[in-house]
């Protein structure tokens, strides 16, 4: 199993629920997060007072796929969070090594 | 009721007085909103607590020190009226009654100390804060009401009676008077912890503008109410005060624009109080295109002169300096320009005909003013600074006022916090109402 997880604009995440859930995710988190990668925040101004504002609002996804289904889950976010505008984000993958359902007690893909 | 009372006018000056007491909370939200959301609080009770101490002294002493028959040399008002004896229900000033002009005072001198409360936002001790706000109705604003305010025939106070200082509403008295205050106190006290260095952005803007709105509606009992009559110099304040403070917010919000690229929120809502601060000396005395004027300079003065403290390196938290003291100065001497002689003083100014004399007035009305606030504002800091101690610690500035003064905070934001408390076996934090423990209850059970 993988945890993929995307770090994307708060204004893609209806998107790319809309998309995982056509490919046949069941399940994800979102939380609200706030980052920055190469292109850094932005500026605000208070009474001519200017402050640089590094971090800014980004939605973390994170699902949970069976190994076969990774690299085309991958594909998906990818091109469902894509805005070929700078700040879009990042997505990555990592190993697994177990997954318990919470009510029933079911191990492995059978509790995804 | 006696010859001369009119119910027009009492009633009139009754609402204004009712607006004016809005301001305060108003400057409450409106400091509040500026300030880091874990001090907001405090800025909020440094506004309020002013309705609180200056009410009890003005009744007192206040009233009498300002408005009593002056006691020589226009300097101060007398000890007649003492705890207010010998002002009686049908006592008459001008045509409305004692009371009635008396609470109309009052709340100026409520505001006025609070207004100097944002110069040193974060960073007060409340105790040494209220001591202060007591002291110096005492020393600075009770004189200051009576040289400006206390107008009789010559015998009242020397910078209105004697020197012929123009002042409507309070541009000197209030204004340039707390906006030095101001500068005096952020001095005595120094720099915010991270001054120039930590970003300490407003926490709440919606709030500002809310705070700015009910200025500017209390605005109109405190200059239209300042005719002391329902009568056409009223209706001219009102609206002078309306197209002044429209055209400081372009004025301000023009400036911003080319100096810094965007117009802002805070921008308009600061703009709007500068404008209303600079109309309040001169909303009696100028046309209403005089006040358009007026507004523009005061918006696009004060916006460049909030950098001041940047450049000079003095911490004036919610730039009290340049909005209140600068705005107040434009619009004081400002009169002697725009003063037209035919709406409610027969002075004119400069573009009137009237020569530099009246400018020269107004010049040194400022300067006497400042220089007063600020002496006495300083050694009165220095003061409590050295005695009780003005400050707080550095460990209470930097986790925030509100909790280590107040024992509260402004906001509640965690959802998770009742049961991750549970979850992690904290000790229950919920204790009694004091009230069980007098009832042999006590209130230890439910730690």
């Amino acid at each position: 199993m993988k945890l993929i997880t995307a770090v994307v604009k708060p204004h893609q995440l209806e998107p790319v629920k809309a998309a995982l859930q056509a490919f046949g995710v069941h399940g994800l988190t979102v939380t609200e997060a706030s980052g920055y990668g190469r292109q850094r925040g932005h500026t605000e101004v208070y009474r001519g007072a200017e402050y640089t504002v590094d971090l800014v609002p980004k939605v973390r996804i994170e699902v949970l796929v069976a190994d076969d289904d990774a690299e085309d889950v991958i594909e998906v976010l990818l091109k469902a969070a894509r805005t070929g505008r700078i700040g879009d984000g990042k997505v990555w993958c990592v190993p697994v090594e177990t997954v318990v359902r919470v009510r029933t007690g079911e191990r492995g893909p059978d509790a995804l | 009721m006696p010859d001369g009372f009119s119910a027009g006018d009492t009633a009139f000056v009754l609402i204004s007085a009712a607006l004016v007491m809005v301001m305060t909370p108003g400057l409450a939200f409106f400091y509040g909103g500026m300030v880091r959301v874990k001090s907001a609080l405090n800025m909020l009770v440094m506004s309020f607590i002013s309705l609180a101490i200056v009410s009890v002294l003005w009744v007192l002493y206040g009233y009498t020190l300002s408005f009593g028959k002056d006691a020589g040399a226009g300097l101060i008002g007398n000890l007649d009226h003492l705890g207010m004896r010998g002002i009686g229900l049908n006592d008459l000033n001008g045509s409305i009654p004692v009371t009635v002009f008396a609470a109309f005072q009052l709340m100026f001198a409520v505001i006025t100390p609070a207004l100097i409360s944002g110069a040193i936002a974060d960073r007060a001790k409340f105790t040494a804060w209220s001591l202060f706000v007591a002291l110096w109705v005492t020393i600075v604003y009770f004189p200051v009401a009576h040289w400006v305010f206390f107008s009789d025939n010559g015998h009242g106070g020397w910078l209105v009676d004697h020197l012929g200082v123009i002042d409507f509403a309070g541009g000197t008295a209030v204004h340039i008077n707390a906006g030095v205050a101001g500068l005096a106190l952020c001095l005595v006290l120094g720099k915010r912890v991270g001054f120039k260095k930590d970003p300490m952005r407003p926490h709440s803007l919606p709030l500002v503008m809310l705070g700015s709105g009910l200025l500017w509606f209390g605005w109109f009992g405190f200059n239209a109410g300042s005719a002391l009559a329902a009568n056409g110099v009223a209706g001219m304040a009102f609206m002078n005060t309306q197209v002044a403070t429209a055209a400081a917010m372009l004025g301000w919000l023009a400036y911003e624009k080319l100096r810094h690229g965007a117009f802002t929120s805070l921008g308009a809502a600061s703009g709007a109080v500068a404008g209303l601060v600079a109309i309040t000396p001169a909303c009696g005395s100028v046309s209403m295109l005089g006040a358009v004027a007026i507004g523009l300079i005061a918006g696009a003065v004060c916006a460049a002169a909030i950098s001041l403290k940047y450049r000079l390196g003095f911490d004036d938290s919610l730039d009290v300096v340049g909005v209140h003291a600068v705005g107040g100065a434009i619009g004081s001497v400002l009169i002697g320009l725009f003063a037209t002689g035919h709406v409610g003083q027969s002075v004119q100014g400069l573009f009137y005909g009237g020569g530099w004399g009246q400018l020269g007035k107004q010049v040194v009305g400022v300067v006497v003013v400042a220089t007063y606030s600020f002496a006495l504002s300083w050694l009165l800091g220095q003061a409590i600074q050295k005695t009780i101690g003005f400050r707080v610690t550095e460990e209470v500035e930097v986790t925030g006022i509100d909790q280590a003064e107040h024992a509260e905070t402004a906001y509640e934001f965690s959802a998770v916090g009742a049961s991750l408390a549970r979850a992690l076996g904290t000790p229950a934090t919920v204790t009694e109402p004091v009230a069980a423990k007098t009832n042999h209850k006590t209130g230890a059970d439910a730690r």
